[in-house]
């Protein structure tokens, strides 16, 4: 077998077998049900994980099983019912922060990663304003005119608006670090754009678009020296790599759980403890309140006030199966595979005439996916002509607006991997690809 | 035929790299050479970035040019093109008609039988409406030429 990266042994407790191959990516898929449906007569090929991942059968089973016997409203009432949720609930938060390397008090749920960045962004103007439980700890997330905001030009729109508009209600500055023609983080410009007026550096892990892996401990250790606060977009690494915050040294991160073969509607905010202790509320109302008089309110510790209201809660004990699945798998083994499926894709791409690869050049590192342009095709036509093929990636921006305008291009055909695709997935992708640009008379 | 071939037609491979009309003569509606009045509408597809630009020119109750500038996938761009050489020379309210039974064309999921006769070379686009999530591609240059028109026709009120 030939791997693309080295697997360390037994990494945070993960499982000492042997690395993933083909055929356990093979019998890794019948496990997903919708993995073996057809589309337009076709064996699905799905590549589009980067945009949403599928399911095990036993995510499925563990919240219809969750539902079946156990739900009820969480943090109230005492009814067995309601024991047996919260259990079940309070179960899920340890083991997701046990596998994103925290601790349980430092994980709030959230709908997705979105979610999670826009509630550290209000916690910010609360901050800024004085409300929502700000006490003496809340003064490092106050931002000001002269105030800067430092973010990448390859971030997806999650992690862009949010801060923009945090700039806008608060006067600061927003500044991006940026990437160079291939879509890598320019480092070298760190210098200037990292000063003492920076409150906060917000970059994602693995861009959603080039697959490149950001170096973390580079930035954080800039970050760190300047006095500025981290924030991590983790959605393309917890669910890709293994992560662990503590180790990173980040401040903040977010991640979604429908990216990393869990359901929809659940995600999460980390935070270290004492900063999100220290962080003003964002949501307010029910469960997340110690005291409550006419005049004013005393907010739990984190991770509950930031958990206002009903919560996920079959969402999270399901997401929780789903980290079961991956653990079970090891995250060092879904990198290495998904490193060797990325540099498929990427020598692939590179051999095709006319197709321009983004991002990572063959032979650098990447995650499993590769964006790439058909010179005198739409990507929307690439996708479709995939699409008829059976084979499911993303067309268009990739809610990342910013980085195809600096490369010259309004939009990119995705090919997406996880750990249940093969080697043949890709060559099919491929395949088809080298077919695009005969169809629509773009070889001349 | 397959489902694929139907919509990628002659035609509309053809009209999406000859983009006939392609190049606005002039980016606003401020009537020139023997119009009497003009308009100008753009329109966006922010789920797949397609864009356009439509400029219509007017002398009565005549098209006499219709141009564009656009960035989209060939369905887009073959639509703006088919559009551009059937508008000059057309009456208004027939082009509002044609976009009309073209609109409900595109909506009818392959089940539609247009009309050759007034729709012309659009009627390649028939292929389209079997693929739902390509059926805004077809139709941008068309609603904005809509949108055009009755901002020309507006302006010629408002004199």
């Amino acid at each position: 077998m030939n791997h693309g990266l080295p697997v360390p042994d037994g990494q945070r407790g993960d499982s000492h077998q042997a690395p993933f191959d083909d055929d356990q990516a093979r019998a890794l898929a019948q496990r997903f049900p919708i993995l073996s449906r057809t589309v337009m007569d076709a064996p699905l090929v799905y590549l589009d994980s980067g945009a949403t991942s599928q399911r095990p059968e036993s995510v499925i089973e563990a919240e219809g099983q969750f539902l079946r016997n156990s739900y009820a409203a969480v943090h109230r009432g005492a009814h067995t019912l309601a024991v047996e949720a919260t259990d079940a609930f309070e179960e899920a938060r340890r083991t997701v922060a046990d596998f994103v390397g925290a601790d349980e008090r430092e994980i709030v749920w959230t709908s997705n990663a979105t979610e999670a960045i826009n509630l550290l962004t209000y916690a910010f103007s609360n901050a800024t304003a004085g409300s929502n439980g700000s006490g003496p700890g809340s003064q490092r997330f106050r931002l000001a005119e002269g105030d800067e905001v430092l973010v990448t030009e390859s971030e997806h729109h999650a992690n862009l608006v949010p801060w923009q508009e945090l700039c806008a209600r608060t006067g600061a500055t927003l500044r991006w670090i940026p990437v160079d023609d291939d879509g890598l983080l320019r480092l070298d410009a760190l210098g200037d754009l990292l000063n003492e007026r920076t409150k906060v550096l917000a970059f994602t892990h693995v861009s959603n678009v080039t697959g490149a892996v950001n170096d973390v401990a580079t930035l954080v250790a800039a970050a760190k020296s300047a006095g500025a606060l981290t924030v991590l977009d983790a959605c393309q690494s917890v669910p890709h790599l293994p992560v662990d915050f503590h180790a990173l040294g980040v401040d903040f991160a977010a991640f979604s759980g429908h990216k990393m073969l869990g359901p929809t509607g659940i995600g999460a905010l980390y935070g270290r403890a004492e900063l999100l202790n220290s962080l003003p509320t964002f949501l307010t109302g029910g469960s997340m309140i110690t005291s409550v008089t006419m005049e004013r309110t005393e907010y739990l510790p984190a991770p509950a006030r930031f958990e206002a209201g009903t919560q996920r809660i079959s969402q999270a004990v399901a997401l929780a199966e789903a980290v079961r699945f991956l653990k079970d798998l090891g995250m060092d083994r879904v990198a290495a595979w998904e490193a060797e499926l990325g540099q498929r894709l990427a020598r692939g791409v590179a051999q095709i005439p006319g197709v321009r690869l983004v991002g990572p050049r063959p032979g650098q590192e990447r995650v499993g996916l590769a964006s790439v342009v058909v010179e005198g095709v739409h990507a929307h036509d690439v996708g479709q002509l995939l699409d008829v093929a059976g084979v499911a990636v993303r067309v268009g921006h990739h809610c990342a607006q910013p980085l195809h305008r600096r490369l010259g291009i309004t939009a990119t055909t995705r090919a997406s991997a996880y750990v249940y695709n093969t080697t043949a997935d890709v060559d099919r992708f491929l395949e088809e690809l080298s077919g695009v640009r005969a169809y629509f008379r773009a070889e001349d | 035929m397959s489902a694929l071939d139907q919509m990628y037609q002659e035609v509309i491979l053809d009209h999406s790299k000859r983009r006939i009309g392609e190049g606005l003569a002039a980016g606003d509606a401020t009537p020139m050479g023997d119009e009497d009045a003009a308009g100008c509408h753009h329109e966006y597809n922010p789920t797949c970035g397609d864009e356009i630009l439509v400029r219509v020119g007017l002398n009565g109750d005549t098209v006499t040019s219709l141009t564009w500038q656009g960035d989209g996938c060939s369905i887009s761009m073959a639509a703006a093109s088919v559009l551009s050489e059937m508008a000059p020379g057309a009456d208004v309210s027939t082009l509002l008609t044609q976009i009309e039974a073209y609109r409900e064309m595109l909506r009818s999921r392959g089940a539609a039988e247009p009309d050759e006769e007034l729709l012309g070379d659009a009627v390649a686009f028939l292929g389209v409406s079997r693929f739902v999530a390509r059926v805004k591609c077809a139709a941008l240059a068309w609603v904005a030429t809509e949108a055009a028109l009755r901002q020309a026709a507006a302006g010629r009120t408002e004199d």
